[in-house]
């Protein structure tokens, strides 16, 4: 079986006025959210897209969900976990109480704030993801990256060509994750917060898809601008 | 949802836009799968069309020749996984005379608006067609190219003045190859003359009963009727050869797209008296028509594989001008492109 898990994991900020999380936020009038669980539902690979989010937002999502594309069969809203891999893990045990999990299943994990994904990007993490086991989406780092271990001095300037940016979907052999997340202490649990550094840690080989650099995550304002920006940029005729 | 669009903006020169996309609107989703070059997009890409056209229709995405497989049909027509063909016309008025291709109101894809190089495309249910088990994918990426020599075969038919026993193509691109192809098929009883100018080109037509190369016709050769399928530059020798060789009362079915003025011999057109019939793009009974005929004879399956170029794959933005840049140095055949971007 081939699971999609959209991460909305964000809370919003008290600032006064309860603000929405980042994920509910709009762009051109539809909140994000629903641009990626479109692109998602867009893939009939998938034999369920599980959404992932904090219980105080799961109504929401649903109502949302309905509104915007009507009632889908094959997604499920779950309850999130205290942190990014916790709320990976609700998924999977979402889906070993539902169905149970077989040796090929796979997930593709997304950010629900990068809207922008492409099909390729969605099939090439499903194709190798059954064949690697573990994906994750990357692009080329066209700044060059600094290390500071104490943020006043550099520590090292890694060598540009051998340096990427980090994307999603990442996408894991279920089992393969389970196992190596049920392997680390708490400690360790509380540090690692990428799915993917869980299996490189256990010597897993972890296969790289190409991004693509407009395959940005919002979470800021500022992000959200060049989102509006990217969508309003000159229309076509 | 955000829809890629993969758009011209200068000539030679491709960025990718974004669209919001709903799939709660009465359209079918599409994923192109594979794709063919036209001449027509390689006149944007180029910049050969003049710059009042250029600056009007760009930012533009090409491509109108085009299969993809469904993903999503609220309309309930099509099966998601099914195979279709795209038509890239879309009409927005019903005519009792008037086709749909020859509506001044109908939009066209990568002419009037974006062609099919998105993500994904949104379509009427009754701008696809479903294709049939087996057929051949690269193949049938030009079933558009196709639909147009089926749709002059059909003007012809209700057109034509009399009978045919011998009919004459003129050209022997693509087009030429397919109206060669079609007619032999359609019209068995009928003689099917290919006129070429290229040595090279006229070996691919072995299904024809005669070729004669545009330098050496008989001055007593004649043909009942004659299909265009020249266009450019070679328009104007074309018209004239087929107005000098063409049985009075004749009919000349023009195929051939000029960006130039073409100068007709009118006196000889008028003294044989003769029926000059325009013809382009197609409707949607057109693609039905192609892909019914497709199944009901396999071996002008095989024959239209011959015409399969090339495959290249676009897997990134960067990829697209590489694959025009190679159709342009291509002689001969169809550049079939698979779109995994």
């Amino acid at each position: 079986m081939i699971y999609g898990e959209i991460l909305a994991g964000g809370k919003g900020t008290r600032m006064g006025n309860v603000q929405l999380p980042k994920q509910f936020m709009l762009l051109d009038n539809k909140p994000i959210i629903i641009h990626t669980v479109e692109k998602f539902l867009l893939n009939d690979r998938f034999d369920k897209i599980i959404v992932v989010t904090p219980k105080e937002w799961m109504n929401y999502t649903e109502d949302i969900i309905t509104k915007f594309i009507g009632k889908i069969e094959k997604m499920a809203i779950v309850e999130g976990g205290s942190d990014r891999n916790e709320s990976i893990m609700k998924g999977i045990e979402y889906i070993e109480e539902t169905v149970g999990v077989n040796d090929d299943d796979i997930v593709v994990t997304h950010d629900s704030v990068r809207p922008f994904l492409t099909h390729r990007i969605i099939e090439e993490n499903i194709d190798m993801a059954l064949k690697y086991k573990v994906i994750d989406t990357v692009i080329s780092a066209t700044d060059t990256i600094i290390q500071s271990e104490d943020g006043e001095t550099i520590s090292d300037i890694p060598i540009r060509s051998t340096m990427y940016q980090g994307q999603t979907p990442q996408s894991f052999n279920i089992k393969l994750l389970v196992d190596s997340y049920q392997s680390l202490t708490n400690e360790e649990k509380g540090i690692l917060t990428d799915a993917c550094k869980i299996c490189l840690l256990k010597g897993q080989t972890i296969r790289l898809v190409r991004g693509e650099s407009f395959n940005i995550k919002i979470t800021v304002p500022y992000d959200l601008k060049i989102a509006e920006g990217l969508l309003k940029g000159e229309s076509g005729k | 949802m955000i829809n890629q669009v993969y758009r011209l903006v200068n000539p030679r020169h491709f960025e990718v836009h974004y669209k919001d996309e709903s799939l709660s609107s009465p359209l079918v989703a599409v994923r192109p799968t594979y794709f063919s070059i036209c001449a027509a997009d390689q006149r944007y890409y180029t910049g050969k069309r003049n710059k009042e056209v250029l600056s009007k229709k760009l930012p533009m995405a090409l491509i109108h020749e085009a299969v993809g497989e469904v993903v999503h049909d609220p309309t309930g027509h099509y099966k998601v996984g099914t195979h279709v063909a795209l038509i890239p016309d879309d009409p927005t008025e019903e005519n009792p005379v008037i086709e749909e291709n020859y509506l001044r109101s109908t939009r066209f894809h990568s002419s009037s608006c974006d062609g099919f190089m998105q993500d994904y495309v949104f379509m009427k249910p009754n701008r696809l067609v479903s294709l049939f088990d087996g057929l051949d994918l690269e193949m049938a990426s030009f079933t558009e190219l196709m639909s147009v020599s089926m749709h002059a075969i059909r003007q012809f038919k209700r057109r034509a003045l009399y009978p045919a026993s011998t009919l004459g193509v003129w050209g022997d691109g693509n087009l030429g190859f397919i109206t060669c192809l079609f007619l032999k098929n359609l019209f068995p009883e009928a003689k099917v003359y290919l006129f070429s100018k290229h040595n090279d080109k006229a070996e691919h037509f072995s299904f024809v009963d005669r070729i004669y190369y545009i330098d050496h016709v008989p001055d007593d050769l004649t043909v009942d009727h004659a299909f265009e399928c020249v266009g450019g530059y070679g328009s104007e020798s074309a018209f004239e050869q087929i107005i000098d060789h063409i049985e009075p009362m004749g009919t000349i079915m023009a195929l051939g797209v000029s960006e130039y003025p073409v100068a007709l011999n009118t006196r000889m057109l008028l003294e044989k008296g003769l029926s000059m019939i325009g013809c382009s793009r197609s409707g949607r009974v057109d693609f039905v028509n192609t892909i019914h005929f497709l199944e009901e004879h396999p071996h002008v399956q095989e024959y239209l594989k011959t015409l399969v170029g090339s495959v290249q794959t676009i897997h990134e933005i960067s990829d697209i001008s590489k694959i025009f840049e190679h159709d342009l140095m291509t002689s001969w055949g169809k550049t079939v492109v698979k779109w995994q971007i």
